[in-house]
């Protein structure tokens, strides 16, 4: 036998603050009320910091000191001077990456592997991305001088904490607005220290805030009416909450929700490639992905083979030690999702699913999960219909390309697909009917700053990324 | 991967008797996924092996080398030097294991086979006009021949790519039976030359060719053409004999050829065949490295890890 001895990423790079207050107007400052909350870390429930409880006052405070700057910095600066700004963001972000990387495992429960090659990487190419548009605006097919819309009051989850920041921070930045930014209250400490680097790119005071506390700060701030755009990725009940509360209003809104993709596999699939693509489809970031393959339609005639692949391929996932460089599979986030995914697994043992994991050793400490399969589902069950955010699979059958778009679209979520064949044509023809705004071809979970990302349906609406993502940043 | 599921061994073994057949077969496995095969390749080097683990993977690492000569400057001499390393690579340390074989041309056997007598280091020589194959078949089967007459066990034998690429499968599939045939006892690697096959579906078909026919190794390179062995064709080799075994129950092993240099890159394959196919071929029977400079890098690895400071090549012998 091959064991591979633990090889933990050190720790030390990072260095972490007893107590973090809130970031308004470029300087870190104790909340109003003086209220707390502890951020801990899933893979061993230590606390790593005690984080500010931003109130209704607090959010007045970043309000104002971002549309100050909007007004008097941000707005009026050129495309190519907010571009220098966002450049150097990107830069130092690269430079700090292994130290946002440990810390966000910490925080998070991700596999540093994921972390280290996955988050960061995109999270500086975002960066890097909306940084050369700043001074191309109106080269973007929204008119001759598209302008900013003003104050952006972002809420962004818990699954990818500091790339969803960059996905909502930089194209805000880059089309001329200024922000206001609400971490999840599971997840905030590379959303604090990425305000260290806003302070050390010299990013002008008011541009970005970022303001940690729970629903009722992002409650608060996303109905605070001085603000003209509301941006929110998270649950669906959450997001339409949103969607009543800025009805009415002059806020712009894009919304990014849940999901419950089908990843589909046709008997001519590249086999092996494709048990990849549901593994990563499902069991990366422990399945806490909104665009996860979380239901397997797999083409009946080679069930049997693809599952005895999958379940073979599943044997191999390292679950643990998050900071652990070898390991595939980290802690669930917090004890309130564990305990969802929990409810739901158990339903789908309940309603006569039949459910299989593979033999693996969990921590005594902390939140785990093992990656599990669930077959003989059908669209009747639960775990076929609602979003589970955890590392359980649903596997579903189809005998024809129709009945495979048939069950794929059979959901009130449309965020993602995708489709295994060898077949082209097929692939253009599946693509043209699957009511999902990403649909990935023979791969999965793929994502580039400059491909458009959103939903149809319940998923929401609007696009991030790409082009598309300086729309809902823009006063088109 | 229909096709193997649903055929018994003895469906398997009746395939080379037509072309036809054997088209339907090769033609009819699952496809490679270009892009996806080279990303598991590429997820699979990240493994960070380290302290113990390292230990134990570059010593298995050793007992897997092929310690390769193939020069025509090759000389009694010279051969004789590269085996008597292969039996004792680091005579400094009388802990550290012997190579898996010394690997020459057929006309060196004698020499080496000299220095191996009595010893479980094997002895592979290359035959069938290596590298290019392109000799009448009747003389590939007098080298093959010769060589086992001369006391090599093992046979790193060429397959026909030009009959390959024309689609000629039952050409390709009638040389390897004949060189089996020829090898006697000798163990068989087919040589699939994976550098000139070019797609990943040329090396699956090869690779399923070769074992049909009776190969008992695949092997990806001869090292004499500019591509050599790439993690991602050593994974579609591995599923091949991993999807093989399941469909006969005939184990075949896997030697990558040509370009492991280093330490790190013989540690991405050990982890690469641990987590693709498993336990069963971690071992110097079932796969083996073709190389020569790599030795000496795996020495200088093992010494650091033993002693904890870095020696200079000086201190490692260069045969």
């Amino acid at each position: 036998m091959f064991e591979y001895a633990p090889a933990p990423e050190s720790r030390s790079v990072v260095d972490l603050k007893p107590s973090y207050g809130l970031f308004i107007d470029g300087k870190f400052v104790d909340p109003a009320d003086g209220g707390s909350f502890k951020s801990i870390n899933p893979a061993s429930e230590e606390v790593l910091a005690e984080i500010a409880e931003a109130g209704s006052e607090d959010v007045e405070r970043a309000v104002r000191a971002a549309r100050k700057a909007y007004d008097k910095v941000w707005g009026p600066m050129s495309g190519r001077d907010r571009a220098k700004y966002l450049y150097r963001i990107a830069r130092l972000i690269q430079e700090r990456s292994r130290e946002l990387a440990v810390l966000e495992s910490l925080d998070n429960g991700k596999p540093i592997r994921e972390s280290r090659d996955v988050d960061l990487p995109l999270v500086a190419a975002h960066f890097f991305y909306y940084a050369g548009w700043a001074d191309k605006l109106e080269h973007a097919g929204f008119g001759p001088r598209p302008q900013p819309i003003g104050v952006a009051a972002q809420v962004i989850p818990w699954n990818f904490p500091l790339l969803m920041l960059a996905w909502k921070i930089a194209p805000a930045l880059a089309a001329g607005n200024t922000v206001v930014l609400k971490p999840a209250e599971t997840t905030p400490l590379t959303a604090l220290l990425f305000a260290e680097i806003c302070q050390q790119a010299e990013l002008p005071a008011g541009v970005v805030n970022i303001l940690t506390g729970a629903g009722d700060t992002g409650r608060a701030l996303v109905e605070h009416a001085g603000v003209d755009k509301v941006a929110f990725t998270g649950s669906t009940d959450v997001g339409r909450a949103i969607a009543r509360s800025v009805a009415g209003t002059r806020k712009k809104l894009t919304l990014e929700l849940g999901g419950k993709a089908a990843n589909i596999v046709f008997d001519d699939a590249p086999i092996d490639q494709a048990v990849e693509g549901i593994v990563n489809g499902i069991f990366f970031n422990q399945g806490h992905v909104c665009c996860a393959g979380s239901r397997l339609l797999v083409q009946e005639n080679v069930a049997d083979r693809v599952l005895e692949s999958l379940k073979r391929r599943m044997a191999q996932l390292r679950v643990g030690d998050p900071l652990d460089k070898n390991t595939d599979v980290g802690a669930i986030n917090s004890a309130a999702q564990l305990e969802r995914i929990r409810e739901l697994s158990d339903a789908g043992s309940a309603e006569g699913a039949e459910r299989w994991s593979p033999p693996c050793d969990l921590p005594d400490r902390g939140f785990w999960f093992a990656p599990t399969i669930f077959t003989g589902v059908t669209q009747a069950h639960r775990i076929a219909r609602e979003e589970i955010f955890g590392p359980v699979l649903s596997v579903l059958t189809f005998r024809t390309p129709a009945e495979a778009v048939e069950k794929a679209n059979n959901t009130p979520y449309g965020l993602s697909a995708g489709i295994w064949t060898d077949k082209g044509s097929r692939i253009l023809w599946m693509a043209d009917r699957l009511r999902a705004g990403v649909v990935w071809a023979n791969t999965f979970n793929k994502f580039d700053p400059t491909s458009p990302f959103g939903g149809f349906k319940e998923s929401g609406y609007g696009r991030e990324g790409g082009r598309h993502g300086l729309e809902g940043y823009l006063n088109v | 991967m229909t096709a193997t599921t649903t055929s018994a061994r003895s469906d398997l073994s009746e395939l080379g008797r037509s072309e036809t057949a054997l088209r339907t077969f090769l033609h009819g496995l699952p496809g490679v996924d270009q892009v996806g095969a080279e990303q598991r390749a590429a997820q699979l080097s990240t493994r960070s092996i380290k302290t113990t683990a390292k230990a134990q993977a570059i010593d298995l690492a050793i007992r897997m080398v092929d310690l390769t000569t193939l020069e025509g400057a090759d000389t009694p001499g010279k051969v004789r030097a590269l085996a008597a390393k292969a039996l004792r690579p680091d005579p400094a340390d009388p802990s550290c294991p012997h190579v898996g074989a010394v690997c020459v041309y057929p006309a060196m056997v004698p020499y080496v086979a000299e220095v191996l007598r009595g010893s479980a280091v094997h002895l592979a020589s290359v035959a069938t006009a290596f590298p290019s194959g392109q000799a009448p078949l009747e003389i590939k089967l007098a080298d093959t021949r010769a060589a086992v007459a001369a006391g090599a066990d093992e046979i790193d034998m060429v397959i026909n790519r030009g009959a390959f690429l024309a689609g000629r499968y039952k050409e390709v599939y009638d040389e390897i039976v004949a060189t089996k045939e020829a090898s006697g006892d000798a163990h068989l690697k087919v040589i699939l030359e994976t550098g000139e096959l070019a797609t990943y579906d040329n090396v699956r078909r090869a690779s399923w060719l070769a074992m049909l026919a009776g190969g008992d190794f695949i092997k990806t390179s001869t090292g004499k053409v500019p591509v050599a062995a790439t993690m991602p064709v050593t994974l579609v080799m591995l599923e091949a004999v991993r999807d093989f075994r399941e469909a006969t129950g005939r184990q075949v092993g896997v030697k990558p050829a040509g370009g492991i240099k280093t330490t790190k890159d013989a540690i991405k394959y050990l982890v690469m065949v641990n987590e693709t196919v498993g336990p069963d071929w971690l071992d110097p029977d079932w796969f083996r490295f073709g190389a020569s400079s790599l030795l000496n890098d795996l020495l200088m690895q093992r010494t650091k890890l033993t002693t904890g400071t870095y020696s200079g090549p000086d201190y490692f012998t260069l045969d």
